[in-house]
């Protein structure tokens, strides 16, 4: 029976505090568990509940890494990071290059979309992509995050997590299209890969050869030498989908990918907008109908 | 204090401060290309705490640590290396004299970001369940989420002693100016022991033969830095010369620590000014 990736992730922390590691955050035994990601266990030892301080939980993370525990950090929205990534980005993110000394943390950093105002809705990863020092990956799927987490456990680096809700209820792994001689070449990163997977089947049908290569991780970008060959033999050139301000990430590997193909990359991301806590302000991620106008415009007016 | 105990003190004080006096002169003649924080008038906090720890800590400073440093039993080769940019400082050559680290003593380094590394400790002491130093200035602080991270180790009755090395100046902005409330009170209403002291190393050590290493504890200590706060030059103000005043006190024997500490540091000084 195929497990659900919030499952996965239930089941990655358990093991994490069996194994004698902590897991610390704010609210984690609250109504919800964390959209149902936290084991169930209020009284478990391992799972350390933080007053609302959120500057300080970050330097409080810090100094369980320092001494070996192998933080899981659950920052519940990804808005927060605000606060929470001072003394991470800043500490953890150094310590290796100035002293020789690992501070491995895993940073679970949930977004959320819709009617939830204008700090807590969508991903902000591009806070910590600024930073040289902290790795950061998108995981969609179950396997992605057994991955992403296998990957921090056997290394002493930090992982920022740019979880998902959306996503929680995913069983399936997603699969890359690829045409030989595509029209147009999508880069979808986090809850974007749901709407590019629907629209990439609906521009299909209709006739706009559209490849499209899933994205786990930010820093370091794994866009591979073939992704970019087929982006180079593309009709009118790539876009890069992201849950951030196009000011985030997204413009980022945009020009790399430019660099690298010659090929003009574009971006579609949340607008430059600040969302409200009505769904008449909200800021969502692109859709598949607004990928599918943005690429037929694309190439209407090329 | 016992004699014996006070001179031990005074030892460890000497070598901090000539070391700084030291630094002090090299600065004068542009040796260095990073940013110096001299601790010297500060010393006896180090030197005193360092003797009487009944178990070796985890120690996180911030920028003005080369006290702690010395005190704790940090490598002086080693520091005057870093403060020289070379890679066998103890900071890699990376820290210059703000980032200073020793992996021997437990010493961690300090990014820059003014008070993190009392966060830092509380989760240090949280995780380990070590004897931890927090040391912080009296700038530092005010940093609100200092002050947060001293309340929840009140609430997990964390093994941590803070030090707030007060010398009443952010950079040059007295306290007066900045606030109305002092640290030790704070420390009291979120449940941790507070105490408003001298840096007297009688004072310190009075202090801490009653505290059990094993508990959160704050020490509001009274203190002069000597120097500017960055460099090489002195303020304006008054100042009292605790240093200068154990030294009279302990007589000859004080002089003797002095002349062969001086001796000592200036030699391995030269040597390694000689290598860079």
């Amino acid at each position: 029976m195929e497990t659900t990736l919030r499952d996965t992730i239930k089941s990655t922390l358990r093991n994490h505090i069996d194994s004698g590691y902590q897991i610390f955050g704010q609210c984690l035994t609250a109504v919800g568990w964390v959209g149902g990601t936290i084991p169930e266990l209020p009284d478990h030892h391992n799972i350390i509940e933080l007053p609302m301080a959120d500057v300080m939980a970050g330097g409080i993370v810090v100094g369980s890494a320092l001494v070996g525990k192998r933080p899981i950090y659950v920052v519940r929205y990804q808005g927060f990071q605000w606060y929470n990534s001072a003394i991470i980005a800043n500490y953890a993110g150094k310590t290796k290059e100035m002293w020789g000394v690992d501070c491995p943390i895993f940073i679970r950093s949930i977004s959320m979309e819709g009617g939830i105002g204008p700090v807590a809705g969508s991903s902000h990863h591009g806070i910590y992509f600024r930073m040289p020092g902290i790795k950061i990956a998108a995981p969609m799927t179950p396997m992605e995050y057994n991955d992403v987490y296998s990957f921090y456990i056997n290394n002493a680096e930090s992982v920022y997590v740019s979880e998902h809700r959306k996503s929680y209820d995913r069983k399936t792994e997603f699969v890359d299209k690829i045409e030989l001689n595509p029209d147009i070449v999508l880069f979808p990163f986090s809850i974007t890969r749901f709407e590019c997977e629907a629209a990439e089947v609906e521009l299909t049908s209709q006739g706009i050869k559209t490849s499209l290569f899933n994205q786990l991780w930010i820093n370091p970008l794994k866009i591979g030498d073939d992704q970019v060959e087929n982006l180079k033999r593309s009709k009118y050139g790539g876009i890069v989908l992201d849950d951030d301000y196009p000011n985030g990430i997204a413009k980022q590997i945009a020009y790399e990918l430019m660099l690298r193909s010659g090929k003009p990359v574009r971006v579609l991301c949340i607008e430059e907008k600040s969302a409200g806590f009505q769904p008449c302000n909200d800021n969502l991620p692109p859709s598949k109908e607004k990928i599918i106008s943005f690429i037929k415009n694309l190439i209407e007016c090329s | 204090m016992t004699q014996d105990l006070k001179i031990e003190i005074f030892k460890k004080a000497s070598l901090s401060r000539i070391f700084e006096e030291i630094v002090y002169d090299n600065i004068k003649k542009s040796a260095f290309l990073c940013p110096i924080y001299l601790s010297a008038g500060q010393e006896f906090i180090p030197a005193t705490i360092s003797t009487i720890t009944k178990t070796p800590p985890l120690i996180f400073a911030q920028h003005r640590a080369h006290h702690t440093y010395l005190s704790f039993g940090g490598d002086v080769i080693e520091l005057i290396d870093e403060l020289l940019g070379k890679k066998t400082g103890c900071a890699n050559g990376m820290g210059g004299s703000a980032s200073i680290q020793s992996k021997k003593i437990n010493m961690f380094g300090h990014d820059g970001l003014m008070g993190n590394q009392i966060p830092i400790a509380v989760g240090a002491a949280f995780s380990s369940g070590k004897f931890t130093l927090g040391i912080m200035g009296d700038a530092s602080a005010e940093e609100d989420y200092v002050m947060s991270s001293i309340a929840w180790a009140g609430f997990k009755k964390l093994p941590i002693l803070f030090i707030v090395e007060d010398n009443n100046l952010s950079i040059l902005t007295k306290k007066e100016v900045r606030r109305n409330w002092d640290m030790h009170t704070f420390a009291k209403s979120v449940n941790v022991d507070g105490y408003n002291i001298s840096d007297d190393p009688t004072e310190i050590y009075n202090n801490l033969s009653e505290y059990d290493f094993k508990s959160p504890r704050l020490l509001n200590i009274n203190t002069t830095r000597l120097f500017w706060h960055s460099g090489a030059g002195k303020d304006s103000y008054e100042r009292l010369d605790r240093y200068e005043k154990i030294k009279k006190e302990l007589g000859s024997v004080g002089d003797d620590i002095y002349t062969t500490t001086k001796e000592s540091l200036d030699t391995i000084w030269k040597q390694r000014l000689e290598t860079r």
